[in-house]
């Protein structure tokens, strides 16, 4: 009788964190800001069918470089397309270039990272010369080049990203995990025979998340510019993919009398970069753990 | 209860002349079931002792046996079961993301151990705490809460041997007693031999029947209890030490 209210109790406080981590970030006007755009732009790339007014892909060359207003919210582009519709499928491609390179991103760099700053000795004195490698290319040239020998494309892109972004992640879980390997519940747990990679997925990884997280969020300000870059330079997304990015770079030849075809993305990259840099630092503060007591 | 033998245990850095000897040569016995203390200042080496005993530090030489098997003989598992620790700060010695469940179920999946639920409610009531512990989180706990929760964690796999570095200086005094005396209990109960790191002889005279004193990762003089209180040490160090440690109690 007794167990069930039990289990659901415990069930509850695994949720209760996550909970008063937002109840926080809403607590202050950027980081809540930084909630409603990305929530926003989460709902926008589910319901995208619905919100857009016009089918992305169609060209209407009887229509083309129309102004805002009237029946294209934000105008058309060269080829007649609706540029409010393409800018909301757009975010579909967007969260996915944000999700797929935090999922490769996140568990190499903390892999790297905690192995490393555990191990120490030789195994981390080779890692983080690789690391360095890494790091010592400015991230967009880098990308550059991996695109150049994959060949472009949406996902070359994506990949390219997450190989240039994971070594400051990596960095950062290595120097976490330098400051507590020495701990004594480190310690203690070696001596209940955990194995190391017990200790650093139970005790270490759960140190260090936090911190990666942040910086995860952090980033992907620098890893939605590096798409659009890429996307710009015409290595990554490939038309007709309405990514925000390869739709400046095709509207730059219109700038001067059409400014709607790169003003709109423009502003939409800004306002999701924008607010993941709003919300990681918020997500700074709510993950501090000094502030933990107050939870 | 099994004895603890510490014969020749030294640490050196680098060969040849320049090599460092950074713990000389310790060698003492510890009876099964008893409580040994080592005592000595800051530095002298005794949390050292106590390091190399349990394998956390691996760079020694010399012999550690208990009950007859040598430490470096046992597989790490096997350790495990026969030697735990107590550490001196209950601040860093639990997870601060883990709470009381966890630090005590976690050694009971590594060694697969059947009857968690009642082995973990038997650790955390031999330690004095309820069982609605068993859900709170570290900094949900006062400092000696956290050091019986130490212990528990200690005392969940049976070990035969407890090495205790300095298990109380972190608390305030009345919170000290309380935990001397549950080891005591669990010492009479059990049977565990203690080896004990203190730079308090109260504590020492409280808990232990014989004791070393250290001084340069040295051991000068073994002493039994009873000459703190007459200061029966020949070694002109432990003769200080006491008569110090006499002179500060008498000026309390």
């Amino acid at each position: 009788m007794s167990e069930i209210p039990q289990a659901r109790s415990r069930a509850s406080a695994a949720f209760r964190p996550a909970i008063n981590i937002v109840r926080f970030l809403w607590g202050s006007p950027p980081s809540a800001f930084g909630l409603v755009v990305l929530t926003l732009l989460i709902l926008v790339a589910l319901i995208a069918p619905i919100i857009a007014t016009h089918d992305p892909y169609v060209q209407n060359l009887g229509n083309t470089l129309q102004a805002p207003g009237g029946e294209h919210l934000f105008g058309t582009d060269e080829l007649g397309r609706d540029i409010f519709s393409r800018l909301v499928y757009g975010s579909r491609i967007t969260l996915t270039i944000i999700f797929l390179v935090s999922v490769i991103v996140g568990p190499i760099g903390l892999l790297v990272g905690t192995t490393s700053g555990y191990f120490g000795g030789r195994f981390d004195t080779v890692m983080m010369r690789i690391t360095d490698i890494f790091l010592s290319f400015p991230s967009l040239i880098l990308s550059l080049a991996f695109v150049a020998a994959l060949g472009p494309s949406l996902n070359n892109a994506i990949i390219a990203i997450a190989l240039t972004a994971w070594p400051p992640i990596a960095r950062l879980a290595r120097a976490e995990t330098m400051t507590f390997r020495q701990a004594d519940y480190i310690a203690a747990a070696r001596l209940q025979g955990a194995s190391p990679a017990r200790i650093i997925w139970r005790s270490i990884v759960p140190m260090c998340l936090p911190s990666v997280l942040i910086r995860l969020t952090l980033n992907m300000a620098t890893v939605i510019l590096t798409a659009a870059g890429l996307g710009f330079l015409g290595l990554g997304a490939q038309p007709p993919l309405p990514e925000w990015g390869a739709m400046i770079a095709t509207g730059r030849r219109y700038m001067i009398d059409s400014w709607w075809l790169v003003t709109f993305p423009g502003l939409a990259i800004l306002a999701v970069s924008l607010a993941f840099n709003l919300l990681g630092d918020g997500l700074r503060d709510a993950l501090d753990p000094k502030q933990m007591n107050r939870r | 209860m099994k004895r603890v033998d510490i014969r020749n245990l030294s640490i050196t850095f680098g060969t040849g002349p320049a090599a460092a000897r950074v713990l000389p040569d310790v060698s003492f016995s510890v009876e099964a079931g008893e409580c040994f203390g080592l005592v000595g200042e800051s530095g002298s080496g005794k949390s050292t002792v106590l390091r190399c005993i349990s394998m956390l530090t691996d760079i020694w030489s010399g012999k550690v046996t208990i009950g007859g098997t040598n430490v470096r003989d046992l597989a790490p598992l096997a350790r495990s079961r026969e030697i735990q620790m107590v550490f001196q700060d209950p601040y860093g010695s639990l997870h601060p993301r883990q709470s009381v469940r966890t630090v005590l179920s976690e050694p009971l999946k590594i060694h697969k151990l059947g009857d968690r639920e009642a082995r973990m409610s038997k650790a955390i009531t031999d330690v004095g705490l309820p069982l609605s512990f068993l859900d709170r989180f570290p900094h949900q706990l006062s400092g000696g809460q956290r050091q019986r929760v130490a212990i528990a964690r200690a005392l969940i796999l049976e070990p035969t041997v407890l090495l205790l570095d300095e298990p109380t200086s972190a608390l305030d005094v009345s919170v000290q007693a309380e935990i001397l005396n549950l080891l005591q209990k669990l010492r009479e109960d059990r049977g565990f031999t203690y080896v004990m790191v203190s730079h308090d002889l109260a504590v020492v005279d409280h808990m232990c029947a014989r004791f070393a004193v250290m001084q340069h990762g040295e051991v000068t003089e073994i002493l039994p209890r009873e000459a703190i209180s007459g200061n029966g040490a020949t070694h002109p160090y432990a003769r200080e030490l006491i008569a110090a440690s006499l002179a500060y109690e008498r000026a309390l």
